[in-house]
């Protein structure tokens, strides 16, 4: 399948400041994709940017092969749970389930009332008096009940307490499971990620440090620990993604798609957050997105 | 979208609606006595109580105040609570365009402004209809309903204050963004709108009338001076309904004049100024009145009228009516653009 998101050159300005620049990327259907990044990257400039609330100063954004918000049709392509699950205080839990009945053409009514009661929330409480989870769950369900082809949520659970934080999650695994939609979800907590994505882009200063399969990913880095060693000694094939050093040691964390093979280093696997933390700090120049790690077919 | 629409505007309707009925109840009420009175009065102000011309004036301000209110609080947080509590970004992303999404709500709210003040307008008319323009046969008065103040709150031109004081509401709130200083805003230039369009567009929607009036006793108002100035003639209107706008004395060229300095001595003393004024006294006053007057118009001055005939009540109200609506129009228009393009 083709992406389900395709930027390229995106930027969006404010006055004169850049939240958003030169962005290009490619999201495959499909799956549930994390977007990561340090605050302020443009993790949300670039997710509004997808569902249309920002029209883009530069470049161009496609999505489920349409300009976003372009129209009825495509706004029902497209679902957002927005950052801090906004919904209207004065409505109840049952409004809302209404409000998106009538705004929306494929909507599942059954599945949302289903959702709210496996919830155990009251359909006649005021959205105003729900718990910060329940109302992200609130928001996730009007996401899901809207049958979009690509649900975006922006930190979703970046309000939640653990317990709410996991819930939510599941719900929303389940729903991807049964209704094979794409996610594109972002979060500044990779831990988050880590159980729920398949896919991650890695987003620093507006700019995609790395993108691909979660797995294909963790499969072509290494940490390698050694004797001190200058980077340019390394095999043109190891792309350094972050190094450190002490007198004697070196540290480095290598992309390459060939077997470590040199004796001095003693390799480990990296961890998903290792990863995506070596690349947010990572010294070196952004590497190019390899077509070898996007698994886009 | 319809639906959302009623449900988020169903409880400022409802507050409206009940303070309209019960305005209107009260009207009901006490207006049947105010025409029987009327019909059979000529001086109908003189049998007036304290509580009807409490009435009276207290119409004259609930339609001037309904506008404004639903400008500030109908207007101005449409769409500027959605951008402040963060709501847009859900509904922005239901199925319908955001466009579509202002037109309906603005819709709604614009047909709910209509109904509600045009009701309560025609309420108002009809109750001091009676009333209007009313004189005491001594002194005292009501204003008539071309003057510009009656003239805002009669017939159906609060409908178009109300729907454009509406639409300025969701134009400021949607540029600034945020309710509270959006209705100050929406305040301030409805305040500012009503006071310009009477003091400066209304007089000339409709060409006014200009009349040369000779100056003599029947034709008199009344003479008056401000302070140490000269003294000012002003003549009475053709129709005690008229609006006049320009009440000058011009010379014999028909340029504004004035009065000649001899006109100061000329003029008797107030009666009763000396005393006791006697009948005798009265008549020799009013007989070097009339020699004065002769005497100004034999040298030329002429008062001259410039006016607004008590007959195009209705025709300045639909022209004006229609220019409200037509800056409503550009409003709502500028909104749904700044919707689709600027918000984003």
């Amino acid at each position: 399948m083709s992406a389900v998101v395709a930027a390229r050159g995106l930027g969006k300005r404010y006055r004169r400041r850049w939240a958003l620049r030169d962005c290009t990327l490619e999201i495959p259907a499909g799956r549930v994709t994390g977007l990561v990044g340090p605050n302020g990257a443009g993790k949300t400039t670039l997710l509004s940017l997808a569902v249309g609330l920002l029209a883009p100063t530069a470049g161009t954004i496609e999505v489920c092969g349409g300009r976003p918000a372009a129209g009825a049709a495509q706004l029902a392509k497209v679902g957002f749970v927005a950052q801090d699950t906004p919904t209207y205080a004065g409505l109840t839990v049952a409004e809302h389930v209404r409000l998106g009945a009538h705004l929306n053409p494929r909507w599942d009514d059954a599945a949302a009332r289903r959702r709210i009661d496996r919830l155990g929330l009251d359909p006649r409480q005021k959205a105003g008096h729900l718990s910060g989870g329940q109302r992200a769950q609130l928001a996730l369900t009007l996401g899901l009940a809207k049958r979009p082809e690509l649900l975006v949520l922006d930190e979703p659970v970046a309000s939640l307490d653990p317990l709410a934080r996991r819930e939510f999650l599941q719900v929303l695994m389940e729903a991807v499971a049964e209704d094979q939609i794409s996610v594109l979800l972002s979060s500044h907590v990779v831990s988050d990620l880590e159980r729920v994505c398949d896919h991650v882009v890695v987003l620093v200063d507006s700019q995609v440090r790395v993108a691909g399969d979660v797995e294909a990913l963790l499969a072509s880095h290494h940490r390698l620990t050694g004797p001190r060693r200058e980077p340019r000694t390394l095999p043109a094939d190891q792309h350094v993604v972050w190094d450190s050093h002490t007198d004697r040691q070196s540290t480095y964390v290598v992309r390459t798609d060939a077997p470590v093979l040199d004796p001095a280093w003693s390799v480990t696997p990296l961890g998903l957050e290792d990863l995506v933390l070596a690349y947010m700090e990572g010294v070196s120049p952004p590497a190019p997105a390899s077509p070898t790690l996007e698994a886009i077919s | 979208m319809i639906w959302l629409s009623w449900r988020q505007f169903r409880m400022p309707l409802l507050v409206v609606s009940t303070l309209v009925v019960a305005s209107c109840a009260w009207l009901a009420v006490t207006g049947p006595a105010l025409a029987r009175l009327a019909r059979r009065n000529v001086d109908v102000y003189d049998l007036l109580t304290s509580t009807d011309k409490l009435l009276f004036n207290g119409g004259v301000v609930v339609l001037a105040v309904v506008p404004a209110v639903i400008g500030i609080f109908w207007g101005a947080p449409l769409v500027a609570r959605e951008l402040e509590t963060g709501t847009y970004r859900l509904v922005w992303n239901q199925s319908v365009t955001r466009v579509r999404w202002l037109a309906v709500k603005l819709g709604f709210a614009v047909l709910a402004t209509a109904v509600v003040v045009g009701i309560l307008t025609a309420a108002v008319t009809w109750w001091a209809h009676p009333l209007d323009g009313a004189v005491g046969a001594q002194r005292g008065s009501l204003v008539s309903r071309l003057t510009p103040i009656s003239f805002a709150m009669r017939g159906f031109v609060p409908v178009g204050y109300a729907v454009f004081a509406l639409l300025l509401g969701t134009a400021i709130g949607l540029v600034v963004r945020r309710s509270l200083p959006a209705m100050a805003l929406t305040l301030a230039v409805y305040v500012f709108v009503q006071i310009a369009v009477p003091l400066w567009i209304r007089p000339h929607l409709i060409p006014p009338t200009t009349a040369t009036v000779t100056i003599a006793q029947k034709t008199l108002d009344g003479i008056s001076a401000d302070g140490s100035g000269p003294f000012q003639i002003m003549v009475r209107a053709r129709h005690r309904g008229d609006w006049v706008l320009t009440n000058q004395t011009v010379d014999s060229r028909g340029r504004a004049a004035a009065l000649p300095s001899w006109f100061t001595t000329c003029l008797p003393a107030p009666p009763g100024a000396s005393g006791g004024a006697d009948r005798a006294e009265v008549q020799s006053g009013r007989d070097r009145l009339d020699a004065c007057f002769t005497r100004l118009t034999d040298e030329g001055y002429r008062q001259r009228l410039v006016y607004q005939s008590h007959r195009i009540f209705w025709r300045l109200q639909a022209a004006e009516t229609a220019l409200y609506l037509l800056a409503a129009a550009g409003l709502g228009a500028f909104s749904l653009w700044w919707t689709r393009s600027r918000l984003s």
